[in-house]
């Protein structure tokens, strides 16, 4: 187990040049992932605000009486997309009005009746907030008699789904490059300090190491660079999203990754690296391996 | 101990490198292979060790049946042998001690008894002195040793030497060969390609001589002194 560790570091003393630019190469691949990722994550937040303000607006008919909507508010709150009813009468409106549309605030003085109609306006629970669960809770909506019309943002609110959508593909995609890139990398850097032990794997095969033992410090060398590319792919980020928060008072609000989200970076980092240090290990040993006919070292 | 039966090698190019080869070394025996490069007796050591694989016949080496082991296999028997090159595979960054320890390290023995079993290859070849050199601070004869030592210390049943002075002047030639006959004085088998026929006139051990893929000679079989190399 000694062995394991020492000959894993050995290989940072030997070639420092090599393993600072692998783990350097690893931490701007993470790095990419993780700026996208805190791009989604924002994205995500901001999205979140908006659609918190999804709602879908039931016109009531003129002279329901107050008793039948409060009755089928209680029902319609008992919906499981519904987060919240509200109520808001003939004159609660026209107030609304008065107060929100300056411009007009004359022309509702004057008026001799109020036109504008009773509603409820009713919010989504979290995770019904898209086009088909507004749509199912509108047609829900009609079917109750008082009700004239009903109102959401159908358009607004596919256009919500389509940008997350994209988000999300988007993610994928660039994170799966990148995590590609980087494992060719680890397999590459991996590879190099293979060529320069080519001498003494040869000769720890002819002793009769095993191949674990043959690959396990090659192993460890590849998980700890990813440790090491994940943290500091971390701090890049970390460092990435101060300078953006600091410079620009409007983007104040944007969060950081959660303790979770962070673990998951470093863990990718190490997976990564085992990874390509496994494939590379994996074609070394065959190319030199026991069993074929090329001449070796 | 090693017995071949009709093995036949030929690389992906499509060169026969073996035609047919049998013969069988006993315990105990210093068996010399001859022949000119490229007669194949580096493959046919190859085979031995597990490096390359028989296209056909098979390969036994101390109950092994080498030409069928599966790779994770292949440590198993080499920790039963010591295999020495004319090249001396030494580990440049690391002292005659260190080459003979790393052997011990990589296939897993206990550390406390490692420095114990490398100065006692390193007496047995005569280097104790030197255990703390270079590689490049040492001879040429001096580097064979230290490899031997290195094969030594895992106490082989059979020690390869694959012109194992090729490298080498002749007093440390001398030398190396005195060592190899001492090895298998202790009842270790030596099996030693070599084109040197000064080393192997100077004897009467076994001499298995090979011509392009075949052996034209073997001393156990035919009439002593019959061939061409003697």
């Amino acid at each position: 187990m000694r062995l394991l560790f020492r000959e894993a570091l050995l290989s940072f003393r030997r070639a420092p040049l090599l393993s600072a630019l692998s783990v350097t190469t690893i931490a701007f691949s993470l790095f990419t992932v993780g700026l996208f990722g805190l791009v989604a994550l924002n994205l995500r937040e901001a999205l979140r605000g908006i659609e918190e303000r999804v709602e879908i607006v039931a016109f009531v008919l003129r002279g329901t009486p107050p008793e039948t909507i409060t009755v089928a508010s209680e029902d319609v709150a008992s919906f499981p997309e519904v987060l919240s009813v509200a109520y808001v009468t003939e004159d609660d409106a026209l107030a609304r009005a008065r107060r929100e549309l300056v411009e007009f605030r004359d022309a509702y003085r004057d008026l001799q009746t109020n036109p504008l109609p009773a509603s409820l306006e009713i919010r989504l629970r979290e995770g019904f907030r898209d086009a088909v669960h507004a749509e199912a809770v509108a047609s829900r909506l009609q079917g109750f008699s008082f009700v004239e019309d009903v109102r959401y943002g159908r358009d607004w609110v596919e256009q919500l789904d389509d940008l997350r959508n994209l988000a999300g593909i988007l993610g994928l995609v660039i994170g799966g490059v990148f995590a590609a890139v980087a494992i060719v990398i680890i397999g590459v850097t991996i590879r190099l300090t293979l060529l320069q032990r080519a001498r003494e794997i040869h000769i720890m095969r002819l002793v009769g190491a095993t191949n674990w033992f043959i690959r396990g410090p090659f192993l460890l060398e590849g998980g700890l660079k990813g440790l090491m590319g994940g943290v500091l792919a971390l701090l890049l980020c970390y460092g990435g999203y101060a300078v953006f928060r600091g410079n620009t008072p409007a983007l104040a609000g944007l969060v950081f990754f959660q303790p979770i989200h962070m673990l998951v970076i470093i863990v990718f980092g190490v997976l990564l690296g085992l990874l390509g240090s496994l494939i590379s290990v994996g074609r070394h040993l065959r190319m030199i391996g026991g069993r074929t006919d090329r001449r070796i070292v | 101990m090693i017995r071949l039966s009709h093995v036949v090698k030929t690389f992906p190019n499509g060169a026969l490198v073996l035609k047919d080869v049998s013969f069988h070394i006993q315990k105990g025996e210093f068996v010399f292979l001859t022949g000119h490069s490229g007669a194949g007796k580096s493959t046919l050591l190859r085979l031995l060790y597990a490096e390359q694989r028989p296209t056909q016949g098979e390969v036994r080496v101390g109950g092994h049946l080498v030409h069928a082991l599966k790779a994770d296999e292949i440590p198993r028997l080499r920790r039963r042998l010591g295999i020495v090159f004319q090249d001396f595979r030494l580990l440049e960054d690391r002292t005659a001690g260190e080459n003979i320890a790393f052997a011990l390290e990589v296939t897993g023995a206990r550390t406390d008894t490692i420095p114990a079993r490398v100065t006692r290859v390193l007496t047995q070849v005569g280097l104790a002195p030197r255990a703390q050199a270079y590689p490049r601070e040492l001879s040429g004869g001096e580097q064979q040793r230290v490899a031997i030592a290195r094969a030594l210390v895992n106490d082989p049943a059979i020690l390869l030497a694959d012109e194992p002075t090729g490298n080498l002047d002749e007093r440390a030639t001398r030398g190396v060969f005195q060592l190899l006959r001492e090895i298998n004085a202790g009842g270790t088998v030596v099996v030693m390609a070599t084109h040197d026929l000064d080393l192997v006139r100077q004897t009467t051990y076994r001499t298995i001589e090979m011509r392009e893929g075949a052996v034209v000679y073997d001393s156990a079989q035919d009439d002593a002194g019959g061939a061409e190399a003697r």
